[in-house]
């Protein structure tokens, strides 16, 4: 399969917010470069323009303090979140309460966010529908990522299988005299007949070949 | 979230799981490895985390049905402190002790010179030795230590405070102290971002196997027998599934009975070091569940069979007692300012019923009341090394106990707290 350049990333939220909101600051914490260029785009996209990305997570809570921002974005695969959590405790190092987005009423908003694999931190006093389709902008891009994510490993893999059959294709062609159809053929037929996948018989009779040949 | 999981059995009900890679996450790693979910008729998914925020929120969301949880997760959730608002119970503890403070090297040199007695002598002394190293920092005008520690609610916070306190040392003005991922604290020593930690093994080790630090203290000595991980059950779940989680009581009380004992601990070491549970090096492991550990700085090892207790000395019995030790100290570092009927949380949280009940299914006697059949060997253990919560630790002593420090978080007005647990 092809890696498309852009695999179906959704289209990003549509916010119908107050114009202010452009000013929001949102601090986008992730070290995976890809997906925290993917998430900043979707922001962008949504017409917020102060986003700022961390990826380096040495001096995180100074960092945070600095840029001051009303929402905070971190990747669940982040072991660094648990550094954010101090900031709801008494601490003479905070400068305005972070409250995180908890609300009764946006129970599914919040699972959806965990299942994506990103949480929100929210300071205090932001208004809940400023906040959600920001959220909801991240969920999408997380989701988006992920799905980019299987798709690069799925292409790996493929042409891992594909270089394993072109050696034993060859091996057959050389040690039987075989064109490469008929090599291939063989091939096939072996994965029929014993049910394994065509990279699994290529691999096997790769492994033969090379100890019958004290490789 | 990485799954790791063993065993497929369609038609055994299913309990998920998360859990961080620390030692004191075998229970439930003995229990799906040596098929202890299978015999008592589950299948138990586990799931690998990097965070206790994680753990927290996916309990939340009920991703989890029960995980391994630090012991005032629970009690801060019933609080309402941070963001959870589904109950979770405590219907057993995963092990006592098990943490221990590790300096870096730097700085244990500079507590040698200030103090070598103390220093040597390590636990409850060695933070004499510290004071004094504050001390000449502060008329020296340079900047206050930092400690890092694993997460607010959690027994390193607290036992690294009492610790700094007990030595005269305010951890909220004289130090600074910062969380930082256990698997990043060796690093943050080395680099020089924080002076010493608190957190659970192997870490401690880690950072002495690298040269880059040394052992002070270990809870064992500090506090002994004190509470550490739970098992966190979502209380709705609970609910809906006695049976099950009276089954996963007993697969994870024939795993620390398995753990305990001493014939295995290789095994058990070999098990936790795979990549999928702690992933550690399996001599750092084999050594901590057997009570060694090294300390380093040139000082003699460390021999203490409670280092880590999965299930002697009653160690799974979640204690009411221990409940009130961590409620006290809640309030004792100002996280609950908001006076609470403290009785009536721990026993919302801590659930000895449910552990007894399962207990004896398997034939298991256990002492009729907390704190009576092992406050024998428990009160000496507090009296000689000064564990308020080892026995009778109801409200009247916790707040009468916080009354007695010097040391406190001034935000927190007790007189409020006296009049709400008066009638206790």
């Amino acid at each position: 399969m092809r890696l498309r350049p852009c695999p179906s990333l959704p289209r990003a939220v549509n916010l119908s917010q107050p114009r202010d909101d452009s000013e929001l600051k949102i601090l986008v914490i992730d070290e995976n470069p890809l997906r925290r260029a993917v998430i900043e785009e979707g922001l962008r996209e949504a017409g917020l323009n102060n986003v700022r990305v961390v990826s380096d997570m040495t001096g995180l809570l100074e960092k945070v303090y600095k840029f001051d921002p009303d929402v905070m974005l971190i990747d669940l695969e982040n072991p660094s979140r648990d550094v954010l959590e101090q900031m709801f405790q008494v601490s003479r190092l905070v400068r305005r309460p972070i409250a995180m987005f908890v609300d009764q009423s946006d129970g599914s908003t919040i699972a959806a966010a965990i299942d994506a694999g990103v949480s929100a931190y929210v300071v205090d006093g932001l208004r809940k529908e400023r906040v959600k389709p920001i959220l909801e902008t991240a969920v999408s891009r997380f989701r988006a990522f992920d799905k980019l994510r299987s798709e690069l490993e799925e292409t790996k893999s493929a042409l891992k299988d594909r270089k394993t059959i072109e050696k034993a294709k060859g091996i057959l062609m050389k040690q039987k005299g075989l064109d490469e159809e008929a090599a291939y053929a063989a091939l096939r037929r072996q994965a029929m007949s014993t049910g394994t996948r065509l990279a699994d018989v290529a691999a096997a009779l790769i492994s033969a070949f090379d100890l019958l040949n004290d490789k | 979230m990485a799954e790791a999981s063993t065993g497929t059995d369609a038609a055994r009900p299913k309990i998920h799981a998360g859990f961080i890679p620390l030692i004191d996450c075998a229970p439930l790693v003995i229990a799906a490895e040596r098929g202890l979910d299978a015999e008592f008729g589950f299948e138990l998914k586990l799931y690998r985390e990097v965070s206790w925020a994680n753990v927290r929120d996916k309990m939340e969301v009920g991703t989890y049905d029960c995980a391994h949880m630090l012991a005032p997760m629970p009690l801060a959730a019933a609080l309402g402190l941070g963001r959870t608002s589904a109950a979770i119970i405590a219907p057993m503890a995963l092990n006592l002790n098990g943490d221990a403070i590790t300096v870096a090297t730097r700085l244990y040199e500079e507590m040698s010179a200030a103090d070598a007695q103390a220093t040597k002598a390590g636990g409850a002394a060695a933070v004499r030795a510290l004071k004094r190293v504050i001390d000449a920092r502060l008329s020296a005008g340079l900047a206050p230590l930092t400690f890092g520690m694993v997460f607010p609610f959690s027994s390193h916070n607290y036992d690294l405070r009492d610790w700094l306190a007990s030595g005269g040392i305010d951890p909220d003005h004289d130090v600074n102290l910062v969380v930082i991922p256990p698997s990043l604290m060796d690093a943050s020593l080395r680099t020089g971002r924080i002076d010493g930690f608190c957190a659970g093994a192997p870490w401690n080790s880690v950072a002495v196997a690298r040269g880059d630090g040394v052992i002070v203290a270990t809870k064992s000595e500090l506090l002994p027998r004190s509470p550490e991980k739970v098992l966190g059950v979502r209380a709705a779940w609970s609910e809906r599934n006695p049976q099950l989680m009276e089954a996963l009581i007993k697969a994870l009380i024939r795993a620390g009975q398995w753990l305990d004992d001493p014939a295995n601990h290789q095994e058990a070491a070999a098990i936790l070091a795979k990549p999928e549970w702690v992933g550690a090096d399996a001599g750092i492991i084999a050594s901590v569940l057997s009570g060694r550990l090294e300390r380093g700085g040139g000082q003699t090892d460390l021999s203490d069979p409670e280092l880590m207790l999965f299930y002697g000395h009653e160690a799974q019995l979640p204690r009411r007692s221990h409940a009130m030790w961590m409620l006290s100290q809640m309030i004792r570092w100002g996280h609950a300012h908001e006076p609470f009927d403290l009785g009536a949380v721990a026993d919302k949280v801590y659930r000895p019923d449910c552990y007894r009940q399962a207990a004896a299914v398997l034939g298991i006697t256990l002492p009729a009341d907390e704190g009576a059949g092992a406050s024998g060997s428990s009160m000496d253990a507090a009296s000689r090394h000064g564990f308020p919560g080892a026995a009778d630790f109801g409200a009247p002593q916790a707040l009468a106990y916080l009354q007695g420090l010097a040391i406190r978080s001034p935000s927190v007005d007790l007189e409020r707290f006296l009049s709400l647990n008066s009638v206790q």
